[in-house]
């Protein structure tokens, strides 16, 4: 352990180690850290604060929540009207007639829906929210500085560079989630999807669909990858 | 710990986002602050965050309200047709009734 | 407003860096801080307000050098510090016991 990171002599703790132009990717300021969270846990679990085992179950909890968890989701609403009705308008008794359990009480999650006219993109420019309820852990990406800071002010910029053209005459709506809600894309149906099954449906909608960055995989674009 | 007012505004009620900067946490943007947009929704009445950062108890309770805002009126050059829009969620207190 | 915005308001702000679109599995550590704040949040010892809180209140440039969790790992120390719950030195001292034994197993 460097004497950098002696804490005992360094009360405010604030370590210089010059400029970082790739963030999390200094080795010895990663291994610190790794090494300090280890200690931070046996310590609060020496200290009765909390177990190991809570700890491992949390780290299981949010690992059983995928983006395909999100997928089934839409997958349901392309094919059941009444369901996608129930799930734009009351969200929460939509998913847990799926089995979906969304944290009580806080955070909401609401879901907006893209069409031919609307297309909306989800971003937290404070932070990182992000319907982990649903999606799980949010990509590097969507962490990023250049995401947060660009996202709200050249949207259609952002879509294009993961190459999502919105055409001018549709309305690019930015949600930026920074309170107690989280959003949903229900992204558009694509194109010749239609008489798949939910199944079928769920594997043409990607993560990023449902933040709102790109458009869903197209039924041929599937079938060539097979 | 008082009970919540009732939300001081309604859906179209048009806003004006307080300017500020206080040490304290906050979850209001920089660049909708000073901003007029529009009432799009009531997303609920929920626990000051301002409190709960600070160790508080999140009472009194806020309400909290999307607001959606053109484009154009956020970004001096944006880059995008004039019907592109940006929707926040914003507690109550940062809000005043739109001059 | 006069004043600056604070580091981690990041919207609109100048920032002409392409995104990058790699991800990186999580290393273990990563996701154990996260849960220890999850754990430490259930049993009310520390809110996502407060953790918030505390990541905003790191030095600008430490902010901005420190990776995601690497943030969350300061801050978390940080506010346990705050509550009276662990000092700095009790963790130092964890630190080097656990390395020891590491290196004792070797």
């Amino acid at each position: 352990m460097s004497e950098n990171h002696d804490h005992a002599n360094n009360p405010d703790h604030h370590h210089d180690h010059g400029d970082h132009t790739h963030p999390g990717m200094d080795t010895e300021e990663l291994g610190w850290h790794a090494r300090r969270v280890q200690a931070m846990e046996t310590l609060l679990a020496e200290k009765g604060l909390l177990t190991v085992a809570e700890v491992q179950r949390n780290v299981d909890a949010v690992e059983s929540r995928s983006p395909a968890d999100g997928a089934r989701v839409v997958a349901r609403a392309w094919s059941d009207p009444q369901f996608k009705a129930r799930l734009l308008a009351e969200p929460e008794a939509a998913l847990a007639g799926m089995g979906y359990q969304l944290p009580d009480p806080t955070p909401k999650l609401d879901v907006v829906e893209n069409t031919a006219a609307v297309h909306h993109l989800v971003v937290c420019t404070l932070c990182s929210c992000y319907p982990r309820a649903l999606l799980g852990r949010p990509p590097d990406w969507y962490k990023s500085f250049a995401y947060r800071s660009r996202a709200v002010s050249d949207p259609r910029g952002v879509l294009q560079e993961f190459g999502t053209e919105i055409p001018a005459d549709a309305e690019v709506v930015v949600l930026d989630s920074t309170a107690d809600l989280r959003y949903l894309v229900l992204p558009q149906r694509p194109a010749g999807a239609e008489g798949l099954s939910e199944d079928e449906l769920a594997a043409l909608v990607t993560r990023d669909s449902m933040i709102g960055v790109s458009q869903p995989l197209t039924p041929e674009l599937v079938a060539a990858d097979d | 710990m008082t009970a919540p007012r009732p939300p001081a505004f309604g859906n179209g009620d048009l806003v004006t986002v307080r300017a500020a900067n206080p040490p304290t946490h906050y979850r209001t943007p920089a660049y909708v602050q000073g901003k007029t947009g529009r009432v799009v929704a009531l997303c609920g009445v929920y626990p000051d965050p301002e409190s709960l950062a600070h160790g508080g108890d999140g009472h009194p309770h806020k309400p909290l309200y999307r607001v959606e805002f053109p484009q154009t009126a956020l970004w001096d050059n944006y880059p995008g047709p004039p019907g592109d829009r940006l929707q926040v969620d914003i507690y109550e207190h940062w809000l005043e009734p739109a001059a | 407003m006069t004043d600056t915005p604070k580091v981690h308001d990041m919207g609109g702000h100048p920032n002409a860096s392409p995104i990058d679109h790699s991800e990186h599995t999580l290393m273990d550590w990563e996701r154990r801080i996260d849960s220890i704040r999850g754990v430490l949040g259930d049993k009310g010892y520390i809110t996502v307000d407060e953790l918030r809180r505390a990541i905003e209140g790191l030095p600008p440039e430490r902010y901005q050098s420190l990776g995601y969790y690497q943030r969350w790992a300061e801050a978390v120390e940080a506010l346990l510090i705050e509550k009276g719950l662990l000092t700095a030195a009790e963790l130092d001292a964890t630190m080097t016991r656990l390395e020891s034994a590491a290196g004792g197993a070797r």
